[in-house]
C-alpha cells in the first residue's frame, strides 16, 4: 500500500450565509466551518485504500480541528501548514506549499477535492501535481485500483469515461455515490491526543516570494431588482408573454 | 498581446472560444490543441493568429501533457475557458511557468479581475501581474463575430502522456447537460416523487432546455449527481432558469442566481426561491406544469 497524503481545506458550511464587512467576507459571522465538501470524497477515498493517510492543510490557526476530525475518521498522520491569510497567496503559492508539503510526508499519491467551496477555483491539484512531477486526473467520482494502477471515472465530452492513472498521481475528487463515514466515540477521543506536525512555508523550505495576485475587495453580489410575483396557475400564460415580449428569453 | 486556449467540442471549435476573442479584448493568438477548429478559430474577428498544435498527446485528454505540449508556445497574457478541462490545462500551465492562475473570471478590466465565490454568494476584485493566466466563464462574454481570416502556422509537439483512457461511457440519456444548455428547467423536493420529473423532461423538450435537480432531490432520490445544481453541484449561468418545486436553500441559489431570468413555481408563497425570482407564480406544479405547456404551445 502507498502512503497518500490527503489536502484539505476548512471553508465555511455550505449552509452559512457569507456576510461582508468592510470589503472582506466576515468570518467572524461563518457559523460553521466544515471540511470542504469535494475533500471529504477525497478523504473517504483515501481511508477506503487504507494505510498511512497524512492529512494536509494549509490555513489559519482555526483549520487544526478540520485535522482532527479526519484523525477521528482514520487519517493516520495530521499536518498543519499554517497561513494566517489564505487572501494573501495566489494559486502558484499554494501549489509550493502543499507540494512540499506532500513531499515532507514521502507519499507518491495524493487525494484532494475538485475545488473548495470557498474560492471554487480547482487550481490545486492540477498545480500540486505539476509540481510534484505526478500525473493528474480531476472530477473523478469513482475510483478503484491501488497506486500501482487506479481506475478513475471523469466526465469527458461523450459523457463519463473511465481512464487509468498510477503512481506519482493526484487525484481530485467530485461528490461520489460512496456513503461518507462518520467518527465513534473511540475515534473521537483518539484524535483529541493525535499529534499535528505543526509548520510555517519556511520550514518547508518554501520561499513565497511576492504574489501575483493582490486582493482589493470582496463584495456582496450585485442586488437583483425586485421580481414581479403572480399568484396561480393561471398567470403562468402572462409569465410566459412576459419572457418572450419582456426579457426576450423565449 | 493575448493567447487564447481553444476550447473544443467533438470535432469543431466549443463557442465559448469565440467568447475568450471579446474577453481578449483584440490582437489574439489562439492555440488548438490537437488542431481541433483550427480553421473555425482563423475565422474569428479579431484573431491575430493560430496555432495548431498537432501531436500523439492530443487524442485523450492529459492536462499536465497537454499543458507541457502547449506552454512553451503561450505568450503574453494567457487565457483559456472555465470548463472542466479548460481550468485543469490552466492550473497545470499556470505551475509549469511558476505563475498565478486566477479561474472563473467574470469582468476584466486591465489588470482589474472580477470572479465570483463562495459559488456566487459574493464577488471578488483582484490586481493581477501581466503573466497570471485566466479562465474565463462560459457565457459571461459576447461571442467574437466571424469574418477574420488569420493565418494559421502548425506545430508539432510531444508530451508523455500519463492518462489513458480504459473506456468510454456514453451518456445515459441524450438530454441537454445543465452546464452547456441556455435554458434550464430544474426540480425540488416539492415535485414529490422522481417519477414527476417526466413533466419536467416534456417541457425541456419543447424549449430546448437541460433539466437540473436541487442537492435533496439528487442525495435523497438518486438523480444523477450531473443534474445538480448548487455550490456542491454546478454553478449555471442561463438566460433562462425555471425553478419549479424548489424552495431556494442557499446553497442552491449560489449555484444559479446569476442566471439572466429566473422563474420560480412554488406552491409557498414565503420560499426564498421568490427572492431571486424575476417571474414568481404562486402555484403547485401539478396546475402550472400543463398551463405551462400550453403557454409554451401556443407561442
Amino acid at each position: 500500500m502507498a502512503d497518500i497524503a490527503v489536502l484539505l481545506k476548512q471553508v465555511p458550511d455550505t449552509n452559512a450565509k457569507i456576510v461582508i464587512s468592510g470589503g472582506r467576507v466576515d468570518e467572524g459571522a461563518v457559523n460553521k466551518w466544515s471540511m470542504s465538501p469535494y475533500d471529504e470524497y477525497a478523504l473517504e477515498s483515501a481511508l477506503a485504500q487504507g494505510g498511512s493517510i497524512t492529512a494536509i492543510t494549509c490555513g489559519p490557526a482555526r483549520a487544526k480541528k478540520l485535522l482532527t476530525d479526519a484523525a477521528a475518521v482514520g487519517a493516520t498522520e495530521l499536518m498543519h501548514i499554517v497561513v494566517e491569510d489564505l487572501t494573501t497567496l495566489d494559486s502558484n503559492q499554494v501549489s509550493s506549499i502543499l507540494s512540499a508539503a506532500v513531499q515532507r510526508t514521502g507519499a507518491t499519491v495524493v487525494f484532494c477535492g475538485k475545488q473548495a467551496a470557498d474560492t471554487n477555483a480547482g487550481s490545486t491539484g492540477p498545480g500540486v501535481a505539476r509540481k510534484m512531477g505526478a500525473a493528474c486526473v480531476t472530477l473523478v467520482s469513482e475510483l478503484s485500483g491501488d497506486a500501482s494502477g487506479f481506475s478513475a471515472l471523469r466526465p469527458s465530452s461523450e459523457g463519463m469515461e473511465r481512464v487509468s492513472i498510477a503512481a506519482p498521481c493526484v487525484i481530485a475528487f467530485d461528490k461520489m455515490a460512496t456513503e461518507l463515514r462518520r467518527p465513534n466515540v473511540k475515534g473521537i477521543m483518539m484524535a483529541k491526543k493525535k499529534a499535528v506536525e505543526t509548520l510555517s512555508p519556511a520550514d518547508l523550505g518554501v520561499d513565497l516570494g511576492a504574489a501575483d495576485v493582490t486582493l482589493q475587495a470582496q463584495n456582496p453580489p450585485a442586488e437583483k431588482p425586485a421580481g414581479q410575483k403572480f399568484e396561480g396557475a393561471e398567470s403562468v400564460a402572462t409569465v410566459v408573454s412576459k419572457l418572450r415580449d419582456e426579457a426576450k428569453v423565449l | 498581446m493575448t493567447t487564447i486556449i481553444a476550447e473544443t467540442s467533438g470535432n469543431s471549435l466549443h463557442p465559448v472560444t469565440a467568447q475568450l476573442v471579446t474577453a481578449a479584448g483584440g490582437d489574439a493568438t489562439i492555440i488548438c490543441p490537437g488542431g481541433t477548429g483550427a480553421d473555425e478559430a482563423a475565422a474569428l474577428s479579431g484573431v491575430a493568429k493560430v496555432i495548431s498544435v498537432e501531436g500523439d498527446c492530443f487524442a485523450t485528454f492529459d492536462g499536465g501533457a497537454w499543458g507541457s505540449a502547449i506552454s512553451s508556445l503561450c505568450e503574453g497574457r494567457v487565457i483559456a475557458a472555465a470548463t472542466a478541462n479548460g481550468r485543469e490545462l490552466a492550473a497545470s500551465i499556470a505551475a509549469l511557468k511558476g505563475c498565478a492562475v486566477v479561474q472563473d473570471v467574470t469582468g476584466i478590466d486591465g489588470d482589474s479581475i472580477t470572479r465570483p465565490i463562495y459559488s456566487g454568494k459574493a464577488n471578488e476584485t483582484l490586481t493581477v501581474s501581466a503573466d497570471t493566466i485566466l479562465t474565463v466563464r462560459p457565457n459571461t462574454f459576447p461571442g467574437a463575430d466571424g469574418g477574420g481570416s488569420a493565418p494559421v502556422n502548425t506545430v508539432n509537439q510531444s508530451a508523455d502522456v500519463a492518462v489513458a483512457v480504459q473506456e468510454a461511457i456514453a451518456k445515459a440519456s441524450e438530454r441537454l447537460d445543465v452546464s452547456d444548455a441556455d435554458v434550464i428547467i430544474s426540480g425540488g423536493r416539492g415535485m414529490g416523487s422522481i417519477d414527476n420529473f417526466s413533466h419536467l423532461e416534456a417541457i425541456a423538450d419543447t424549449l430546448g432546455a437541460a433539466v437540473g435537480a436541487s442537492r435533496a432531490v439528487v442525495d435523497e432520490w438518486g438523480m444523477s449527481h450531473s443534474m445538480q445544481v448548487g455550490q456542491t453541484g454546478k454553478t449555471v449561468n442561463p438566460s433562462l432558469y425555471i425553478a419549479v418545486g424548489i424552495s431556494g436553500a442557499i446553497q442552491h441559489l449560489a449555484g444559479m442566481r446569476s442566471s439572466k431570468y429566473i422563474v420560480a413555481i412554488n406552491k409557498d408563497p414565503d420560499a426564498p426561491i421568490f427572492g431571486v425570482a424575476d417571474y414568481g407564480i404562486v402555484a403547485t406544479w401539478e396546475e402550472a406544469l400543463p398551463a405551462l405547456a400550453e403557454a409554451l404551445g401556443n407561442l
